[in-house]
């Protein structure tokens, strides 16, 4: 199809255009406004929002795309994929690209962001004492977090497998994953829970009473061992993860190089560790990067277990310390770029990965 | 067969270790979900596993020894002399128990032990968690005081208003990128959709100083719209990402013979690729919707001490640290928090464990 591209009619459709995004930046300004300033029953916002979310964020595309279409074929044709990517690239680049890059540019600066101290801020970071604290945990929370995670997923994985009744298992393991960590702090803050007196309510304290122990407060004495404390929330709520993943993983391990192993002599304890870890390799890795880019970031157990009290502090609760309640915007974003660049890596990994998988 | 024998004898063994771990796994819960219906002082005075019926000492009789009696000297009870320190802790007699009952007033109790079952549930913790009126708890010695309920209904209305179009707004913008990224070819293409995939495990915190400014200098702070957006930018590398996996996926053929028809790509979309995507959007839709519904940090950040708009996490983070040990709160207030993705889970477990699998990237 040829369409003599006639001036006059690209100058009409160009109208039309300004015309459609000039209404556009209105009516949704005006709603901006509207939910910004709105003091009305939050619920009657929330049903507004959703019919704005879906119905408003639609018309945008419809009426941008009825405007390209008033273009020439080929114009119209280059023009389109941008107003479909537009709204996701608008609100990415203002929310997430560019304050990643002017949190960069922040972590240069001193408190108050109005002098240059170049590296000043990162050599304060690791050397003051604090802060070292917060590195230091999450390092464990990294190592011991992953580790456990990972290899209590494959011995349950492994055992639902050959268990009969494999579909509840799973259920009863993976629960913890859809609760909030909040919800999570409060019931291992109950489990842990130490009163003076005889009657201990904590379960961790009555099991420790029963066997003639001494009741302990877990999660504020023993420092540092009462991060590991913490930690055992991460793995009761992680383990479920990796157990998902290496189950379907396992599955996929063939039958016959089973049977033939089994036939060849092989216990169940070398088939595990000479096929099935083998050959579920690369799952395991993903699991551990996935987990370890999660553990990094860990912030709402430590802030409601302890609040970074007790020598609990991890990087995150520091970022939040430093930059909410201290307002010291220099060692806020440099902690941040700090996680960033702890995570580096795994970006690194997953472009490679795309590019590998053809990308486009 | 002596190798199928073999394995079904370990068949049994590893159903009992299963069972002990996934025993372990849901105790905790277990304990919050017991505690939050038990009233407030018998919380604090046993433990939850003490309303399964279990054997208890049960006092039968007390025996009032002269006022004046050592303690520090031996102590004669029916002819037999204790010390102190046993008569403190318990000691047995014709299968009594012999202890104090007041050591002041040298009264002794002998107990009997006896099967305790019947416990008292209550459901007055979730009415004073979820209303924010007045109420009167008695306390563990017996006294009586009032507390101001939490309020947490309100709160949990938020957390909807927040999480529906926060899920909603994200999942719409990112299948239309991902369209665009998956079947049309426009210059910057490749790089946009490099810079979606380096976003996807970027820690928000890089992205949380800059967008409070932003956010101050707009006065979108503790409003709705700032957290929708916020959440919005925070899940769309995701969304879009599996958006995008699902959307190539489809076959060429679809997009071909439609075309042919002279259908748009606009039509397309909506009439053809949004209907063939409803797993994948409910599997994403879910996993946003429950990122936001369990988001405590966002919410703290931009939401900051408003109470009017605080959401249940932050409510509960709250209520941890200022009202620690009133566990008849916490726990019922924790309760109701995980009641919509307990709900979600176990109603679809397919999309849900789907949408997690997808989702684990996220940063």
């Amino acid at each position: 199809m040829n369409t003599q591209t006639k001036p006059g009619f690209s100058i009409k459709a160009l109208l039309i255009f300004l015309g459609v995004l000039i209404a556009n930046i209105a009516v949704n300004g005006v709603i901006f406004i509207f939910f910004r300033d709105s003091s009305l029953n939050p619920l009657l916002t929330a049903v507004l929002a959703v019919l704005w979310g879906v119905l408003g964020v639609y018309l945008i595309y419809y009426t941008f795309t009825w405007a390209v279409e008033k273009f020439p074929d080929r114009i119209s044709r280059s023009v389109l994929p941008y107003v479909f990517i537009g709204p996701a690239v608008l609100v990415l680049g203002w929310l997430l690209v560019l304050p990643a890059l002017r949190t960069l540019y922040l972590s240069f600066f001193n408190a108050s962001s109005d002098k240059f101290v170049g590296l000043g801020n990162y050599i304060a970071i690791f050397s003051d004492r604090l802060l070292a604290t917060a590195l230091r945990n999450n390092l464990l929370w990294v190592f011991v977090g992953t580790l456990a995670c990972v290899a209590f997923g494959l011995l349950i994985a492994i055992l639902a497998d050959r268990s009969s009744y494999e579909r509840i298992a799973k259920s009863i393991i993976f629960m913890p994953m859809a609760i909030s960590f909040v919800a999570a702090g409060v019931i291992w803050k109950f489990v842990y829970y130490y009163q003076p007196g005889d009657e201990q309510i904590g379960l961790l304290n009555a099991i420790v009473m029963a066997l003639g122990g001494e009741p302990q407060a877990w999660v504020s004495m023993l420092q540092p061992w009462n991060n590991f404390f913490l930690i055992i929330i991460l793995i009761w709520m992680q383990t479920g993860f990796a157990m998902v993943i290496f189950s379907a993983a396992i599955k996929g391990v063939p039958d016959d190089i089973l049977e033939a192993s089994r036939v060849d002599g092989a216990g169940e304890i070398r088939i595990f560790f000479r096929i099935i870890i083998p050959f579920i390799s690369t799952t395991i890795l993903t699991v551990t990067t996935t987990i370890i880019v999660f553990t990094l970031k860990i912030f709402d157990v430590v802030m409601v277990m302890t609040g970074g009290q007790y020598g609990t502090e991890v990087v995150a609760t520091q970022f939040y310390r430093q930059f909410f309640m201290y307002r010291n915007f220099g060692y806020g974003s440099t902690l941040a770029i700090v996680l960033l660049i702890a995570v580096l890596p795994v970006i690194i990994i997953n472009l490679r990965q795309f590019r590998k998988q053809g990308g486009f | 067969m002596a190798g199928k024998k073999k394995r079904r004898s370990k068949k049994w063994i590893v159903n009992i270790v299963l069972g002990i771990i996934c025993f372990v796994w849901l105790l905790p819960t277990l304990g919050l979900l017991i505690s939050s219906f038990r009233p407030a002082a018998d919380i604090l005075e046993t433990g939850w596993w003490k309303v399964f019926p279990h054997q208890e000492w049960k006092t039968k009789d007390t025996i009032q020894l002269s006022k004046d009696v050592d303690l520090r000297g031996p102590i004669e009870v029916n002819g037999q002399t204790y010390t102190d320190d046993q008569l403190k802790s318990g000691v047995m007699q014709d299968g009594k128990r012999l202890t104090w009952e007041n050591r002041r007033a040298r009264e002794i109790s002998v107990q009997d032990q006896g099967w305790v079952g019947s416990p008292k549930l209550t459901l007055d913790n979730y009415k004073n968690v979820i209303t924010g009126k007045e109420y009167t708890i008695k306390n563990a010695d017996g006294s009586e005081s009032k507390e101001k309920g939490t309020g947490l209904s309100q709160a949990f209305w938020n957390t909807l208003t927040i999480a529906v179009p926060a899920t909603v707004i994200p999942v719409l913008i990112a299948s239309f990128a991902a369209y665009a990224f998956a079947w049309l070819r426009f210059p910057g293409r490749r790089t946009l959709f490099v810079v979606i995939i380096a976003m996807l495990v970027i820690p928000i915190q890089v992205a949380l100083i800059p967008v409070l400014k932003d956010y101050t200098s707009l006065g979108l702070n503790g409003s709705y719209l700032g957290i929708w957006l916020a959440h919005t930018a925070f899940g769309l590398p995701l969304v879009t990402y599996f958006m995008y996996n699902f959307i190539s996926q489809l076959p060429k053929d679809l997009f071909e013979s439609a075309f042919m028809d002279g259908a748009t790509h606009f039509t397309i979309f909506s009439r053809l690729i949004l209907p063939l995507s409803v797993p994948a959007l409910a599997s994403i839709g879910i996993f946003q919707f429950l990122w936001v519904w369990n988001d405590y940090l966002v919410s703290l950040i931009f939401i900051g001490n408003q109470p009017e708009v605080q959401v249940m996490s932050m409510k509960i983070a709250d209520l941890v640290g200022s009202r620690g040990n009133d566990w008849h709160l916490l726990t019922s207030a924790a309760f109701i928090s995980m009641l919509m993705p307990l709900a979600i889970f176990f109603l679809l477990q397919k999309y849900f464990v789907r949408g997690l699998m997808g989702g684990s990237v996220k940063g």
